[in-house]
């Protein structure tokens, strides 16, 4: 044994368990924590239907049509619902996560966390109304 | 108020078992009294061959974590008032191989703190006759957070990263590095930026945020973390710009 | 395999780390070694909370912080040290400083100092309320640095190895794997802490029992001062929390069971509504607690399952102020002891805090044993005397540290390898170990009983105030327990962190250098600072202005000689009360 190293990292005696594959239902934290990361399945699949609606566009009213046909059926109705609570919960969870990273000082004293977070808030309402406006006049 | 509670305590003795159990005990209950204290009652009184480790009994030496019901707590800071009726199940922290009873072996740690350089490099020294390195107040706060660490490891307990990748550096490290980062006396943010961008540094931190629900001195190791992400995508992106990296 | 290093370091507290690092700075070329029971960041530094003194501001002196620490040591300090002491230590606050230690600051970026007990001026430098978890890793974090300094965490001392009139190094367990080593040393330094667990009340962490005191007694090299035992007047009962002076300044107040301010008729001045300076809640540490011994002498305290004990109430300051300017208070009664001061009163008692005494060391940190050298609380070179200032321990730390790491480092480079005929030794006391512990029958003492015994013997004893009988009547009990001990039985008989082995050997050390205490006290026929004897109340420079020197008998109990105090240019004087 040398010194400096009392003993290895991986001595046989020392006893080590295994994590489960269901670690993430030990608590509240992990399981909100996995859904938060699932939410990028549905935004991966919101910017897929999107493409699909650009490629419909692109080929005229009659592809067009045929899409927004599509759109009204259940299970697109059901997808869709269900992709937007989640991507609800994505852009909250993140917003909300954002001071975290982002550490503004202002004169010498940090921005409060509601700050940085609710202007990110604030710009989403402007930006969607900003897109809501276009589309609706357009 | 009851009169006692009962504890499950984990035992294990490599010399005679391959796993850990659990053993019961029942000790006296008090109002004032955490679960350390019911752990030396136990040792004191009716069996003294539970190890475990402690030593301040308030919070800043960093011994005593342990898990209590599920949760990585010092376990000097967790009343026994509020595990009632009980029974308080204590086991070693998570993530850590296990010596012996409720006593995990750290040395993962300390080898991992010492690859994040804590402490302050700078290219000229002052000779202490110089006086000190200025620090107005609002330096000091920069880093002050992140310099609250007692090493107590509840974090690297409650990270889901380094249960699955024991090769993840860790919130406290990370949080440690990141104090020297921000001191405005130390002059090597990015030696230590490129310490933290290989693979097993910050990009494994997947945001779970649970170290800094658990860290009892609220370092918030997980900000720290995030700040550095912002620091190193940003940096990342320098050297596109004509005048090159600084 | 035999572990060879030129300086080794036992104890990685604040004294410990630093003389590493003055070691590895004087000769980069030193193989040095740092074995501690706990890993360093655990070391009882963390829990310093007030601060470190050092002369850095315009209109202070180094005379004055010397005259400070002198008058307050009651005129045992030696005073070629504490001249020593002041001068340096401005330099090693400033080179912690560098090390990156986050000092509190003026708003203009210079380290800030505030006052602190018997110091006349400002000059106790702090790091908010936690100043020694921020020393202690400001010195940790940067010893590793040096890749000449490795470490042995929790690895526990038995032994000091000494052949040819030298130390040549320890016995020592690595608790994870109970293996008994031998590492062989050209110096070794001393840094283990002093002995609060002697006592049951006191703010000490679990692991202060005079580990160092007892392995260099047991090889020969005297205590010193080992009856200045100093208390703190208020500390939570149960856990020995210090509940920090500052809570009396801004208006707290000390009730008996009768809820009646008893500090009035201890000649303290009359109650006033706020606090007066110096008078009452305010006045000295000592009289303070030695108030507390007249009321529970008087039956006035309260009792409960932890003792005796008397209240503190700021529940008349409101929420506001106790949370704006005392909120750790609040903040340590509430987490470690369910009790919130805001509507409850706190329950007080004096708790022993610091050691004076410890291993006889010069002013250069070595002992009488060639190779052995001593810094921090478990030495006694000494600064302190009768009494220590509070702020001045820290900043100890730091110089004498320093002081012995180099001390050991140069002896070190002077020495040959150390000879192999001490590993016989080494080999005995495994045996030892194993026969006296591990593997033997029978036996009916239990460890915590012991332990229980001895403190409330030294409670009882050795306390604020001592007189003549009941410290004989100490003595012999002590020795019996000493006796008793050699029937200890261990449950815990596994080679794999077994912590009831180790609990057991810090017994013994306790053993030991409580005898030491009370053999010193008894000794002592004067009342000085903090040893206060009711048979003989006055100070008696004629023939106690000397150290008292504590030597491991043949019996196994010491003998007290006697060593006179250094002075230089304070000649004695009355200890007045001057903050």
């Amino acid at each position: 044994m040398s010194p400096g190293t009392q003993y290895t990292p991986y001595h046989p005696k020392w006893y080590r368990r295994r994590m489960s594959v269901w670690w993430w239902l030990q608590n509240r934290s992990y399981v909100y924590f996995v859904l938060r990361e699932l939410t990028s399945v549905f935004v991966g699949l919101c910017a897929l239907l999107l493409l699909w609606h650009l490629r419909a566009l692109v080929q005229g009213p009659e592809a067009h049509a045929h899409f927004l046909a599509q759109m009204r059926r259940p299970f697109f109705v059901a997808l869709n619902g269900v992709g937007l609570l989640f991507i609800l919960f994505h852009t909250i969870t993140w917003f909300n996560l954002t001071p975290k990273a982002m550490v503004v000082r202002v004169g010498g004293k940090r921005v409060p966390d509601w700050t940085i977070a609710g202007l990110h808030y604030i710009a989403w309402v402007l930006l969607s109304v900003a897109v809501a406006v276009v589309l609706l006049r357009g | 108020m009851p009169p006692s509670v009962t504890l499950a305590v984990t035992r294990y003795r490599p010399e005679q078992e391959s796993e850990p159990t659990l053993q019961t005990y029942e000790v006296p209950f008090r109002k004032d009294w955490v679960v350390l204290d019911a752990l030396n009652y136990i040792k004191d009184n009716l069996d003294g061959s539970l190890s475990f480790r402690w030593s301040c009994r308030m919070g800043v030496c960093g011994s005593c974590g342990m898990m209590v019901n599920g949760s990585p707590k010092l376990t000097c800071a967790a009343f026994l008032s509020d595990y009632l009726p009980g029974p308080v199940r204590v086991e070693p922290l998570q993530h850590f191989p296990v010596i012996r009873d409720l006593v995990g072996d750290i040395t993962d740690f300390m080898q991992k703190l010492k690859r994040v350089k804590p402490w302050i490099i700078r290219e000229n020294e002052k000779p202490p006759v110089e006086g000190e390195y200025l620090q107005t107040p609002d330096q000091l706060e920069m880093y002050k957070q992140f310099s609250m660490c007692i090493n107590c490891m509840l974090c690297y307990s409650a990270c889901p990263v380094y249960g699955l990748e024991q090769s993840f550096i860790g919130p406290a490290a990370i949080a440690l590095a990141q104090r020297y980062n921000l001191d405005s006396r130390d002059e090597a943010a990015r030696e230590r930026l490129e310490i933290l961008s290989e693979h097993d540094g910050m990009w494994q931190c997947t945001f779970v945020g649970e170290c800094s629900k658990v860290c009892p001195k609220n370092v918030d190791p997980a900000g720290a973390i995030q700040q550095l992400k912002l620091v190193g995508a940003v940096d990342w992106f320098r050297f596109l710009l004509p005048w090159g990296t600084r | 395999m035999a572990l060879v290093h030129d300086v080794l370091i036992i104890g990685g507290g604040g004294a410990g780390l630093r003389a590493a690092i003055a070691a590895a700075e004087l000769n980069p070329r030193l193989d040095i070694a740092v074995v501690s029971k706990v890993y360093p960041m655990r070391s009882h530094t963390v829990s310093a909370e007030g601060g470190a003194a050092a002369v850095i501001k315009p209109g202070d002196s180094l005379d004055a912080h010397a005259y400070d620490t002198i008058s307050g040591g009651d005129w045992l300090s030696d005073q070629d040290a504490v001249e020593a002491f002041v001068r340096e230590a401005p330099a090693e606050m400033l080179r912690l400083e560098h090390w990156g230690c986050p000092w509190s600051r003026e708003p203009d970026g210079h380290v800030a100092v505030r006052p602190f007990g018997g110091m006349k001026l400002e000059r106790t430098w702090f790091a908010a309320d936690k100043t020694g978890f921020h020393m202690l890793h400001a010195l940790f974090q940067t010893t590793l640095k040096y890749d000449t300094i490795r470490r042995y965490d929790e690895w526990f001392v038995t032994k000091i190895l000494v052949d040819e009139g030298r130390c040549q190094g320890v016995v020592a367990i690595e608790v994870a794997t109970g293996k008994v080593q031998a590492i062989f040393a050209k110096a070794v330094v001393l840094c283990t802490g002093g002995c609060g667990k002697v006592f049951p009340y006191t703010t000490n962490a679990n692991i202060k029992n005079g580990d160092g005191m007892a392995l260099a007694y047991g090889a020969g090299a005297p205590l010193k001062d080992m009856e200045f035992v100093q208390y703190h007047p208020t500390g939570l009962p149960f856990t020995g929390i210090l509940i920090t002076e500052a809570t009396r300044s801004e208006g707290g107040w000390l009730l008996n069971k009768d809820g009646y301010r008893y500090l009035q008729d201890y000649d303290l001045g009359k109650p006033e509504p706020k606090p007066v300076f110096r008078s009452m809640e305010l006045g000295p540490r000592d009289r303070l607690s030695q108030a507390f011994v007249k009321e529970q002498e008087k039956g006035r305290t309260l009792v409960g399952p932890y003792g005796h004990y008397v209240h503190l109430d700021i529940r008349h300051l409101g929420q506001k102020l106790i949370d704006k300017k005392l909120p750790f208070v609040r903040e340590l009664c509430l987490k470690y002891e369910n009790i919130d001061p805001v509507k409850e009163m706190i329950p007080v008692r004096p708790v022993v805090h610091y050691m004076m005494g410890g291993i006889h060391t010069d002013i250069h940190g070595a002992t009488s044993l060639a190779g052995l050298f001593a810094a921090g609380e478990v030495a006694c070179v000494s600064i302190n005397g009768a009494n220590r200032l509070g702020s001045n321990s820290l900043t100890e730390l730091l110089v004498f540290g320093a002081r012995a790491g180099t001390a050991a480092a140069a002896f070190a480079s002077q020495q040959r390898k150390p000879s192999p005929s001490v590993l016989a030794q080494a080999q005995d006391e495994e045996r030892r170990l194993g026969e006296r512990f591990l593997r033997k029958t029978g036996g009916t003492e239990k460890v915590a009983a012991l332990r229980a015994e001895m403190q409330k013997t030294m409670e009882e004893s050795a306390g604020i105030y001592r007189t003549a009988s009941v410290l004989e009547e100490a003595a012999r009990k002590l020795r019996k327990l000493q006796e008793r001990f050699h029937d200890v039985s261990l449950e815990d008989r596994s080679y794999t962190f077994n912590t009831e082995l180790i609990a057991v050997l810090e017994l013994s050390y306790m053993l030991d250098v409580a005898e030491a205490i009370v053999h010193s006290a008894l000794q002592r026929r004067e009342s000085r600072g903090s040893h206060q004897r009711t048979d003989y109340p006055k100070r008696d420079d004629t023939q106690f202005l000397v150290h008292s020197l504590a030597t491991r008998g043949e019996s196994g109990s010491p003998r007290i000689e006697y060593l006179p105090v250094t002075i230089t240019r304070w000649p004695p004087a009355q200890r007045v009360y001057g903050r």
